[in-house]
């Protein structure tokens, strides 16, 4: 009885400070909910309420439908203004396009660096190790001057969503080479032995028996990859000029404006470009323990 | 596997010096197929903005050298930036840059302070809720497991700005919290708290170069950082063998022992690896300083990459902010060295 007693006692303790951690991280969540119901559009509710008085949807339904009246080519007309659906193709193009140039470009080179003794290994090692020490936002006037240099077609380089893409998925490179080839390291090598006596290319290895082993871990630079394209704006709004290739979360930055921003608007806005990153979050949950191999930095 | 036994079935020692490194060169192609796209990326938008940084950083780059066009001769003469040599490092590290509230010490004694503040509540936190969800027959884990990525899952500049605006002093989420408080208990906790720009710092002696608004952007990171480490702690305890804690019992180890003695030293190979990534990121995390403190009080919680970006954005001094960038480089590398040293220096358990 004793025994149980304590087993009790335990598991209200235990209790007793999760929900006190639960409530620590939901606080912040909960007050951005409540902002975005808020029909009066003010950054300073009067009281500390979960539903705000005369709660409505009212702001979630203006940004979904309405157009964005500071992202527009034309400021008199407003069909030319961007709209939710469009920024939030652009800002899908962007994040999948670095998600995909980081997962494909990184577990290529992380292949290599696992797997194979080649002249130039450890400096390369080295390089993208060093690589992630460097501050992104302070590449940036070089970036512009080069991206500015490089024309597809007509239009250089810095004002395309291609642009971004690269710029993105480089700065996201050096940890994912890193973490990947961690995995890698991991993957026992007997598997691929098997498989070249068998007759099977190196290429071959590579796709069949190497990526499929290494999933959490491809799932985690997906997810990271997709998060950084998804949210990042600095860039974005320095490189970018045409509204129409603006993202979600440029648009967010406008909001922020100098004179009075749209509380509700912006708590709404910024509930709605949660909510991908979130859901993804969930469902790549159970990889992203086994994934992340911060463990695996053996030589 | 790839390249070394097939080197050895060849007979490498017939073919002399040259011969074995043609061989390698031979093998290592295969190798380079595979780092070339992403090495040929980086190359470009990363080491090559990179190198031109470091000639910016020699220059007195303005707004007008932007027209500058290194492949094009006629920009030359007339857009090319006057060279200064290591003027802009001399001012950076000696104060002496024309900014308002700009003490280059200060900021370097700062950054070092936040990252080491940080990454402490981080792990000691991560690592504690990993722990505690970790232990048996625990009720409503997988529920707590899922709520406590929040704060990794939202983007970070999202949450930054959420945190600004409860920080409000006149009706943010905090006052409000302390309103109800007094109501509750009949207390008389101030209400009127300008959390981010009281000058007066809150603990004096030592610590007295920290505002007010240094423990409120210290909260905002430490809520937003912790996941990751418990994320991290959670996959190196599930890793631990349950027979070590049942040997340890049966020898009649204390729960206490068992922590100091199996999980600690278990857990550490994967947490020395998180911490320096950490420490990395917590070092240049630019979000949280600049949408919630914004340098401020008086520059005195600005980071040395916030200082960096205003450079470029509000001030335009390109080679400045270069030159700047490039200090904050080498100290951040020296900072990662150091840390790795005292991760490292205890780490007896290690394979």
């Amino acid at each position: 009885m004793n025994k149980r007693l304590k087993a009790v006692l335990r598991q209200l303790a235990l209790q007793a400070f999760l929900l006190a951690v639960t409530a620590a991280v939901l606080f912040p969540i909960l007050w951005i909910f409540s902002l975005a119901l808020d029909p009066r559009n003010i950054d300073k509710p009067l009281e500390l309420r979960l539903i705000p008085p005369g709660a409505s949807f009212e702001a979630f339904r203006k940004i979904l439908l309405g157009p964005f009246r500071l992202l527009c080519k034309n400021p008199t007309d407003l069909s030319t203004c961007m709209t939710f659906a469009r920024l939030l193709k652009n800002s899908l193009l962007v994040a999948l396009g670095t998600s995909l140039l980081a997962v494909v470009l990184g577990a290529s080179a992380a292949y290599a660096f696992s797997r194979f003794r080649f002249i130039g290994r450890q400096a390369g090692m080295l390089m993208f190790i060093v690589m992630i020490m460097l501050p992104s936002t302070a590449t940036l006037a070089p970036l512009y001057v080069l991206l500015s240099q490089i024309k597809i077609g007509t239009d250089p380089l810095r004002l395309s969503l291609f642009g971004l893409v690269i710029a993105y998925s480089s700065g996201f490179l050096p940890f994912a080479v890193w973490n990947l080839k961690g995995y890698f390291d991991t993957v026992p090598r007997e598997l691929e032995e098997a498989a070249l006596i068998d007759g099977a290319g190196i290429f071959q290895t590579f796709v069949r028996i190497i990526l499929p082993l290494s999933v959490p871990a491809l799932a985690v630079t997906v997810l990271n990859s997709f998060m950084a394209g998804w949210t990042e704006f600095v860039l974005a709004w320095s490189f970018l000029e045409d509204p129409s290739r603006f993202t979600l979360a440029m648009a967010l930055r406008s909001m922020q404006g100098q004179f009075a921003t749209p509380w509700s608007e912006f708590a709404a806005m910024s509930v709605l470009m949660s909510i991908p990153i979130v859901i993804l979050f969930f469902a790549l949950q159970r990889y992203i323990v086994a994934g992340l191999t911060v463990g695996g930095v053996k030589g | 596997m790839a390249v070394t036994p097939i080197a050895k079935e060849i007979g490498v020692e017939r073919r002399g010096k040259w011969g074995e490194f043609l061989l390698r060169l031979k093998e290592s192609r295969t190798a380079w197929l595979y780092v070339a796209p992403a090495g040929i990326v980086m190359l470009f938008v990363t080491l090559f903005p990179y190198l031109f940084q470091f000639w910016m950083a020699l220059t007195d780059y303005r707004v007008r050298n932007l027209r500058f066009n290194l492949l094009d001769s006629a920009t030359w003469d007339k857009y090319a930036p006057p060279f200064v040599g290591l003027q802009n490092f001399v001012k950076i590290i000696t104060s002496q840059l024309a900014i308002e509230n700009y003490n280059f010490g200060r900021l370097l004694l700062f950054n070092v302070t936040w990252t080491v503040t940080n990454v402490f509540f981080h792990v000691a936190l991560g690592v504690v809720i990993a722990l505690v969800l970790n232990s048996k027959m625990l009720i409503g884990r997988r529920i707590y497991r899922a709520l406590f990525v929040l704060p990794w899952a939202m983007p970070g500049y999202i949450v930054a700005l959420t945190w600004r605006n409860m920080y409000d002093d006149r009706f943010g989420a905090f006052n409000q919290l302390l309103v109800v408080i007094n109501n509750w208990l009949g207390t008389g906790l101030p209400t009127d708290t300008r959390w981010l720009r009281v000058a007066q710092p809150p603990i004096g002696g030592l610590l007295s170069f920290l505002p007010l608004a240094f423990y409120c952007v210290l909260l905002t990171n430490v809520w937003l950082g912790w996941p990751f480490m418990s994320v991290v702690a959670t996959g190196a305890l599930q890793a631990i063998p349950e027979e070590l804690y049942e040997a340890a019992s049966i020898d009649g180890a204390s729960g206490w022992q068992q922590l100091w003695k199996i999980t600690i030293p278990l857990i550490r190979p994967a947490m020395v690896p998180a911490i320096m990534l950490g420490t990395i990121w917590t070092f240049n995390q630019f979000n949280v300083i600049y949408f919630i403190s914004e340098g401020g009080p008086f520059g005195r919680t600005e980071l040395l990459i916030t200082q960096a970006f205003k450079l470029v954005y509000e001030q335009r001094l390109y080679g400045v902010a270069a030159a700047f960038s490039i200090v904050v480089f080498l100290i951040l590398l020296t900072f990662t060295l150091i840390n790795n040293r005292i991760t490292r220096a205890t780490e007896a358990y290690y394979e």
